[in-house]
């Protein structure tokens, strides 16, 4: 069958199942593509990530062979789309542990998840005077949601600091709380610096001082193991696109007793029991946080990409990036002038660098022009970059389907940097 | 071996203005000032523009930190509206706009020809779409300035 994982026994190791890199890369159409005539060397995974042909695959077929919408029709193609698209969900539980599929929220991704959670259970639950605390490090689709509301309500928004490796610092955290503290949303893994926050002993803290715990999971889905129970968190938001899904989904997952006091998000179709011009009553999570028709082949290829990423197994995913982010580090700390901002002693395949005398922009162009894609700029983390001073980096982040051979391009490429801005 | 295109953007003059940029730093005497914001990249930049009574500018000068095109850019610019009048500084920014994005560009009447000559070091953007922004993001913020918009942030998602 097609999407059967990639995987072998490392030689002389079989304990550890390593991925097979050249087969998994047959998968994904677009690295047969060259750049400026060069192999594309794609390095900006922290952004969005490539697709495998099985995700590209099963939208094709259903678009081809038993699109309708969901939901709604008693006919074959509605009873089938609804069924495949449902089974998504069921795939995203599974996938994070969540206990059951009624506690996924299908959204257009990590953005909405958190929107959702702040207009919906903030403007419910939160009054003036209550304290959100964030890091410093969130991207601003976990810090402009909570101004929003503070500007409605006149909440109080508190930042968790970082020290200067960039490692989340769990203690100045712990004093940040107080009883005034109703919810504390943090991401799982920075996108502009790679650290990897220690969700466990937040979430202990947090509930300690009884405030409910919101994750942003952008990162985190792709390279780790997720399990919401064990976490312990009440919310967790994620991007299907960043799972090697399609763009325009992402889920919310929610502990039942929170999802079902929070009343709707936005109104519409596929979010109501009953209506009336009187009155309207409305369906049980997690479609009454699902107005209108949702991205239905979206939701498919979401499914497909959790197919594809669990047959590979997220561990062996894991090591292999493991591998890559630990060259990368060692061959980025040998270019002379090159200062890593991504040094926490927890973090994911993400390295953000500057290099003295080039700035991040022409470093972006100058490597591209070997074929390498990687990002220059604020990473939508505009306080973290303030935070050490800058006003961009640039970022090299990496996926399962990258290789050694590929840092060793861009190592190359960051000579021809010193070559001109010597 | 590095690619041709490159080194056309990458002209010694740029690399020049990018690393010891001049009329750098917030100036004593300046009559207006506007900001200019690259939201794709992060970088802002401040000009200040001292214009005398028969509104010519007296001075050009610039705050900032940004990649070097849009440095060498601002650099020059505050370098070259020295003595011009606004007509001059605005006919000499369309010709520079015209210049940073078409082959064929020709300059328009009342832009200084010289000055347009100076610049065409920085026509190598051309071949790289993404960045023609840094290059005109000064003379943007330069006319936000000299037309009293300077109370708005420039930016280059225009
Ligand atoms: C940490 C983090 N949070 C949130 C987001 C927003 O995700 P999306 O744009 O898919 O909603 C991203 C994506 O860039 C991210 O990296």
């Amino acid at each position: 069958m097609e999407g059967t994982a990639a995987v072998n026994l490392a030689p002389g190791d079989n304990s550890t199942a390593a991925l097979d890199v050249e087969r998994v890369r047959r998968d994904f159409p677009i690295l047969q593509e060259t750049v400026y005539d060069r192999p594309l060397v794609y390095f900006d995974n922290a952004a969005s990530v490539q697709k495998p042909r099985q995700v590209i695959e099963a939208m094709s077929e259903a678009y081809e062979t038993y699109y309708a919408n969901v939901h709604r029709g008693v006919h074959h193609m509605s009873q089938r789309s609804t069924e495949v698209f449902e089974a998504g969900r069921e795939k995203v539980a599974r996938f994070l542990n969540a206990p059951s599929p009624d506690q996924i929220v299908l959204t257009r991704g990590t953005t909405e998840s958190i929107n959702l959670v702040a207009a919906s259970y903030g403007r419910a639950f939160l009054e003036e005077g209550d304290e959100v605390i964030l890091s410093v490090m969130e991207h601003h689709s976990n810090i402009v949601p909570w101004q929003l509301l503070r500007d409605e309500l006149g909440i109080v928004i508190k930042v968790a600091p970082i020290d200067d490796q960039a490692n989340f610092l769990l203690d100045d955290f712990a004093e940040l709380l107080s009883p005034r503290t109703k919810l504390v949303a943090i991401t799982h893994i920075s996108n502009a610096l790679g650290t990897v926050v220690p969700i466990e002993a937040v979430v202990r803290l947090a509930h300690e001082a009884g405030a409910v715990v919101l994750v942003d999971g952008a990162q985190a889905v792709a390279h780790m193991e997720i399990d919401v129970q064990a976490l312990d968190v009440d919310f967790y938001a994620f991007s299907s696109h960043k799972l090697y899904g399609p763009t325009g989904i992402g889920g919310l997952y929610g502990k039942a007793e929170l999802l079902e006091r929070m009343p709707p998000y936005q109104g519409g179709g596929e979010m109501i029991d009953v209506v009336t011009f009187e009155k309207t009553t409305y369906k049980e999570p997690p479609h009454r946080f699902e107005a209108g028709t949702p991205a239905i082949v979206e939701g498919i290829g979401l499914g497909a990409a959790i197919d594809y990423v669990s047959a590979l197994g997220r561990e062996t995913i894991a090591a292999h990036e493991s591998g890559l982010t630990e060259y990368a580090g060692e061959r980025l700390s040998s270019v002379e002038g090159l200062k890593l901002h991504s040094r926490a002693k927890e973090r994911a395949s993400i390295m953000a660098f500057e290099m003295a005398g080039a700035h991040p922009h022409d470093i972006g162009t100058i490597v591209d022009r070997a074929g390498v894609a990687i990002r220059a700029g604020h990473h939508c983390a505009q306080p973290v970059m303030e935070r050490f001073g800058v006003s961009a980096t640039a970022r090299a982040s990496f996926g399962l389907y990258n290789t050694r051979e590929e840092i060793d391009v861009l190592v190359d490429a960051l000579g021809r940097v010193k070559e001109i801005f010597g | 071996m590095i690619d041709p295109e490159l080194r056309q953007l990458y002209q010694e003059v740029i690399l020049d203005h990018g690393r010891s940029p001049r009329n750098c730093g917030k100036p004593d005497q300046f009559t207006c000032e506007a900001q200019g914001n690259n939201p794709m990249c992060g970088d802002r930049l401040t000009v200040y523009i001292d214009l005398a009574d028969d509104g010519s500018i007296r001075e050009a000068a610039f705050e900032g930190r940004g990649c070097a095109i849009s440095m060498a850019s601002a650099s020059m610019m505050t370098e070259m509206l020295k003595g011009k009048s606004r007509a001059e500084a605005e006919a000499l920014f369309r010709s520079f706009q015209a210049l940073c994005t078409s082959d064929a560009a020709e300059a328009e009447d009342g832009a200084d020809v010289d000055a347009l000559e100076r610049l065409q070091v920085l026509a190598g953007v051309r071949a790289f779409p993404v960045r023609v922004k840094c290059a005109t993001l000064p003379w943007h913020t330069m006319q936000a300035a000299v037309s009293g918009q300077g109370g708005q942030e420039v930016t280059t998602e225009l």
